[in-house]
């Protein structure tokens, strides 16, 4: 049996966390007798999205829905397709992206099958590690279902990389999309344009939190992220004050993130923050409160103003 | 327009979880236990809905043991008109209580439902989804604003790239995300109001549902600690640190 990874893509190119899912895709069909991985890509004129999918290594099939009512994902249809192509499958997996989680569970609904989400360790072909309780546990959960629905934590897989064996073209198949329903219709959207790296792939990352004091005070953060070439991350804290969009918050109930160098810039360190990012390689944190809980996971901290100290290390690195 | 809201007995969000020594789950013994944060803002919406004159009742639904009643009724001493506890032994798996939660709905017929976007104890993100696929209904999942216009729900949603508008037919699900709105406190006489508000006990055996097993909790573990490094004095020794030591610069 296969196994069938649904592509998240903006229907011109593939999200970088489709690449990380595959990946783990992979690990459960190395566990998996006679297992090989199909690539979904539903979506609208979306071809190119489908021949960039055929030179991942490790598919072996891309299968393309191109319908107008994928266009934006929009849960009950893409959710419809995936159900009714998922019965021939032994896993359905996504990306514990914000696509992947309104889609997904819906799609395990339709099948009468339970879902596990957030993977991030695969032990055989029907267990799976996840976090609970914001990361401060690790379940390790077996599924009991014929058809299991996952979705996989981004930052627990490398990304699997596009073209590295010679003939990697995996064949490309146009499949037929059942009707759509018009329960859901897509309004309208707001995307953040920026000229930074996306933050889940992001190889540093800086984020204020409610210490920045405004929206203004981010382009101090802003400045040294351009500098290094980083994403700009943010507490819920600095979102809810409405200092920076929704997009950009870091935590359990946000982005989870975990990059070469996460630097937290005014942000206390709550278990719902920390759940975003602990698993950064060096963590850099700048308060001025030292009792701050930030420091109990950060390798290098500073206690200071960080209206003193971040105008020096942006003059500094 | 009835609007029913599920709400689920969780964890403080500031208390401090424990993983048992013979790793079989987590031990919540004498830990403080609350009204899931997403349910709390679901509840909230409901009642500026009714208050706005958009609902004519509010209901709050829990599934689990006894001790559930309790978020119940801080439901209803925020607003609510009435509560339904479906008794369980523990605390049935995502699909187990969006088919429980179905046949409630089958039976209520409310116009809207509202429940959280995750429970922070499992943080499965999952219920309402499953919920709104079992009644072939529209969902508008991790909202940051509703607005009812006739026969439809606007929804705005947080999505990974920014926000995104949609507009669902009702009846339909939507669950909550941090920046839909900001929960009220209960006032001393709403909470004893409460108390005497209507609260029905029902069974998965009474509504007709089977539960069924679609995993097992093998066990339960710490996560790796991360220790605490080194406090630097200055700026240049964070560089010298970043660039030298740690060679992520
Ligand atoms: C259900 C739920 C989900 C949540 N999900 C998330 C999530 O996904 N992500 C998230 O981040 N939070 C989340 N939270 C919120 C979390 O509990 C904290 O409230 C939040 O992380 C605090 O943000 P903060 O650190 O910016 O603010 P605060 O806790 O207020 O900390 C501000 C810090 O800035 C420091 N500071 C102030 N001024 C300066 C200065 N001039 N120089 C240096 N330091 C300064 C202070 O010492 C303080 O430590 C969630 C909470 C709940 C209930
Ligand atoms: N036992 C329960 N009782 C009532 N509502 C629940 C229960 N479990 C989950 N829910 C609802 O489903 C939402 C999402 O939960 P989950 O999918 O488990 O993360 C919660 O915020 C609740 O609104």
């Amino acid at each position: 049996m296969a196994i069938l990874v649904i592509a998240e893509h903006d229907n011109s190119t593939l999200k970088g966390a489709t690449l990380n899912t595959i990946t783990a895709a992979f690990e459960i069909a190395s566990k998996t007798p006679g297992s090989e991985l199909h690539l979904l890509v539903a979506g609208r004129d979306c071809q190119s999205v489908a021949e960039e999918a055929a030179k991942v290594d490790g598919v072996s099939k891309v299968l393309v829905a191109d319908d107008a009512s994928y266009e934006h994902q929009v849960a009950e249809n893409v959710a419809n397709l995936i159900s009714q192509l998922g019965k021939d499958y032994s896993h359905i997996v996504a990306s514990a992206t914000s696509n992947g989680k309104n889609i997904l569970p819906r799609v395990a609904a339709l099948l009468d099958v339970g879902q596990i989400s957030d993977i991030t360790a695969v032990e055989s072909e029907d267990t799976f590690q996840r976090p609970i309780y914001a990361g401060n546990a690790i379940a390790t959960i077996q599924s009991l279902d014929s058809i299991k629905v996952i979705t996989v934590r981004g930052t627990a897989f490398p990304a699997a990389s596009i073209g590295a064996c010679v003939e990697s073209n995996a064949e490309i198949t146009n499949i037929d999309s059942p009707a759509s329903s018009d329960l859901a219709r897509f309004v309208s959207e707001e995307v953040a344009q920026s000229d930074r790296p996306e933050l889940t792939a992001a190889k540093v990352i800086i984020s204020g939190g409610r210490g920045m004091g405004s929206g203004e005070n981010f382009s101090i953060l802003e400045q040294l992220a351009d500098k290094l070439g980083a994403a700009v991350g943010a507490s819920r804290a600095a979102v809810d004050a409405g200092f920076v969009p929704n997009d950009m918050q870091v935590g359990q109930t946000g982005k989870i993130v975990a990059p070469e160098l996460y630097i937290a810039v005014g942000i206390s360190g709550a278990i719902q923050h920390l759940a975003g990012m602990k698993d950064s390689k060096v963590i850099v944190a700048i308060n001025k409160d030292e009792d701050a809980p930030i420091f109990s996971v950060a390798d290098y901290g500073l206690v200071a103003d960080l209206f003193d100290v971040m105008p020096e290390l942006q003059l500094k690195l | 327009m009835k609007i029913l809201v599920a709400v689920k007995r969780v964890i403080d969000y500031n208390a401090k979880v424990r993983v048992k020594a013979d790793n079989t789950d987590v031990d919540l013994n004498n830990t403080k236990m609350a009204i899931n944060p997403f349910c709390e803002i679901a509840v909230e919406e409901a009642i500026r809905l009714k208050e706005a004159g958009s609902a004519s009742e509010v209901i709050v639904v829990s599934i689990g043991p006894k001790a559930c009643q309790e978020q119940i009724r801080t439901a209803l001493a925020l607003g609510a008109d009435r509560g339904i506890q479906v008794e369980t032994a523990d605390y049935p798996e995502s699909l187990n209580v969006a088919k429980l939660l179905a046949q409630v709905v089958r039976d209520e017929q409310p116009g809207l439902i509202i429940m959280g976007k995750q429970a922070i104890d499992s943080d499965n993100n999952q219920t309402g989804q499953m919920l709104s696929a079992l009644l072939d209904m529209p969902q508008g999942t991790f909202a940051s604003e509703v607005k009812l216009e006739g026969d439809k729900a606007q929804v705005t949603r947080e999505v990974d790239g920014g926000l995104q508008t949609l507009s669902l037919n009702l009846p339909a699900i939507i669950t909550t995300d941090l920046r839909l709105n900001e929960p009220r406190f209960a006032s001393l006489p709403n909470i004893m109001k409460a108390k005497r508000k209507p609260l029905a006990v029902t069974s998965p055996e009474t509504l007709g549902v089977e539960l069924k097993q679609h995993s097992t909790l093998l066990k339960v573990t710490p996560p790796t600690e991360r220790s605490a490094g080194i406090l630097v004095n200055s700026v240049d020794e964070l560089v010298e640190k970043l660039k030298n030591e740690a060679k992520v610069l």
